[in-house]
């Protein structure tokens, strides 16, 4: 057993140099596959606040990748056909500024969040997921049908959207920057699963009958929990479409959420490096495994059991045991 | 006399066509330990539910220093002054001692909406927590994961975290249970002590504790109250002996 610390360094250390690596080696694409990993870690590190410190199993978290997807798509879509928006009388210009994308995607999610929440909330253990994985399917039918921006299509966008001072085209310049919001995205996280929210949030895991006989709302901690879990995880959606330059209903569809899931038990439920874990391995498997045969997605799911049966606590677990509660 | 701590009025809660809690008024005055006796069964967890708000009764009211709580769910209550301690402990087993007690004391501030500075590094919070641990003897466990603790310590432990909300009111259901002749000795004599902070409604299997320390003892039989009274009173009811206590009590 090594120290959580120790691992959670060398993680990050690695996922810095192999970009790094990449670019003395000139392989953009193995740049654009860590930029990959970073958002998917974004998005799953989201999840973990839910799942990990929240004991919420969504089976719906792609509806905020997916929002945060097409609060990208539309905006940059009406930015490049130079047609503003129609919203009830008004006229909104759109946008190919990264900043202001984000700052909707994570509005536009955050609501959606209050939303499913407020009614998954009144549920718990399988209805919850049930219920999740019921609105998700709510919005991804409706991003089907959406016609006005591609239906089942989805829409390109032709330039990649625009941040102060950089050239995002460039891809070692957009990887720093999904990279940094990464960083900032798990000192939050690690921030959270200390303080004062953390220590109630996770005791509502456990005990919710003891958070309430100390005068604390279990219901209300998670919801919060879940807004914010979707807020993070709606980022990572604005941050997917623009590295992809395309947005579609696949963004919101039931197995992006449970790929999610695997992401954060893969690398290990609630622990602060699992998604990232998570997601390296994913794309790294994805890439090697794709390129060797179709049924990669079998191989994934084999390794996914032998995880589960054999290390409850996904990689980190294997290499660093049980989380220390106060470290 | 000043007006009771706490106040149940005709309290009744089926379960199907079991009465599980059939009119039960009782009171709990400022000072005194109130202990409820009864056999398995008898419905005493089921009333400390009713009055800490776990439960909602069909019928009947519960009054907390004045104020008809009976609608009023577990969170508010707690927040209204009520500690209670579970029959089995209920404590977030993954986290340490000093974190459950800190949860408790978080509770009582009501600030758990902090997202950013470490609970444990919140000077108020940890004296608060530290404070109860060391009330119950556990000051030296404080750094220990919960699923560590011996039975006997998470009973300590439930006792603590209801100290940290400084209550006006325990409720307390068999905090004794599996505690062994030297634990029971040494909570009864804490216990004791305890009552003079905040009364003690104190749901108790151990017949030599409740004797020791009880101002006043209700017996529960089948949901209803048949008796209340001092120690003496209800050691002579013969009707009590019958019911419950036996030859030998
Ligand atoms: N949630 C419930 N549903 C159905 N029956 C219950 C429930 N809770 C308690 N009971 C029944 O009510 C009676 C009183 O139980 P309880 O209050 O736990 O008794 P005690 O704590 O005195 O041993 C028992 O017969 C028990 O089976
Ligand atoms: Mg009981």
């Amino acid at each position: 057993m090594i120290p959580e610390r120790h691992l959670n360094i060398a993680v990050l250390m690695l996922f810095f140099a192999v970009p790094a690596w990449a670019l003395i080696m000139d392989e953009p694409f193995t740049i654009t596959l860590a930029t990959r990993a970073a958002i998917l870690a974004l998005a799953a590190t989201g999840l973990n606040i839910a799942l990990g410190l929240g004991g919420l199993v969504s089976l719906g978290h792609a509806i905020f990748f997916g929002i945060g997807g097409y609060a990208m798509g539309v905006l940059a879509f009406h930015a490049q056909t130079y047609t503003p928006m129609q919203l009830g009388g008004f006229e909104i210009a759109g946008t190919k500024s990264m900043p202001v994308i984000w700052l909707v995607a994570l509005v536009a999610s955050g609501i959606a969040a209050v939303l499913v929440g407020l009614l998954s909330l009144r549920t718990s253990g399988v209805y919850f997921i049930m219920i999740t994985l019921a609105f998700g399917q709510m919005f991804y039918y409706f991003a089907i049908s959406w016609r006005a921006y591609g239906g089942e299509d989805g829409l390109s966008i032709y330039v990649r959207n625009d941040f102060p001072g950089l050239n995002t085209l460039d891809p070692i310049q957009f990887f720093g920057l999904c990279a940094t919001l990464l960083c900032l995205a798990l000192l939050v996280f690690w921030r959270l699963a200390r303080s004062p929210f953390g220590l109630a949030l996770g005791a509502a895991r456990q005990v919710p009958q003891r958070v309430e006989t100390v005068g604390l709302d279990p219901v209300r901690l998670k919801l919060v929990a879940f807004v914010l879990s979707g807020m993070m995880t709606g980022l990572a959606g604005a941050l997917f479409a623009d590295l992809n330059r395309f947005v579609s209903p696949t963004m919101f569809s039931w197995q992006f959420s449970g790929e999610l899931i695997v992401l954060v038990i893969l690398g290990g439920v609630g622990r602060l490096m699992g998604p990232l874990i998570g997601a390296g391995l994913f794309v790294t498997l994805e890439h090697v495994l794709g390129d060797i045969t179709d049924f990669w997605h079998v191989i994934l799911g084999a390794i996914l059991l032998v995880i589960v049966l054999f290390a409850r606590g996904g990689v980190v677990g294997l290499f660093c045991g049980k989380a220390r509660p106060d470290a | 006399m000043p007006d009771p701590i706490l106040t149940t009025t005709n309290l009744q809660k089926s379960f199907g066509a079991l009465k599980a809690t059939d009119s039960v008024s009782l009171d709990l005055r400022q000072g005194e330990i109130h202990a409820i006796i009864g056999p398995n069964g008898a419905g005493k967890s089921t009333l400390i539910d009713l009055i800490s708000g776990r439960t909602q009764p069909d019928a009947g009211s519960v009054t907390l220093l004045g104020q008809d709580v009976t609608h009023a769910g577990t969170a508010a209550r707690a927040r209204a002054g009520l500690g209670r301690t579970f029959q089995i402990s209920a404590l977030a087993m993954e986290d340490t001692v000093l974190q459950n007690a800190v949860l408790g004391a978080m509770g009582a501030s009501g600030k758990p909406w902090r997202f950013w500075r470490p609970a444990l590094w919140d000077a108020d919070l940890r004296m608060r927590a530290e404070e109860a641990l060391r009330r119950v003897g556990l000051a030296d466990d404080a750094g220990k994961r919960c699923a560590e603790l011996s039975h006997g310590q998470r009973r300590q432990l439930e006792v603590a975290v209801a100290l940290t909300l400084s209550p006006h009111a325990f409720i307390m259901d068999e905090p004794m249970a599996g505690l062994g002749a030297e634990g029971s000795r040494l909570l009864t004599g804490f216990l004791d002590s305890l009552r003079s902070e905040a009364p003690i409604l104190l749901v108790e299997h151990d017949m030599d504790a409740v004797f020791a320390l009880a101002d006043r003892i209700s017996v529960l039989v089948y949901g209803r109250v048949i008796a209340t009274g001092t120690a003496a009173e209800i050691r002579a009811s013969r009707e009590v002996r019958d019911a419950y206590l036996g030859e030998d009590a």
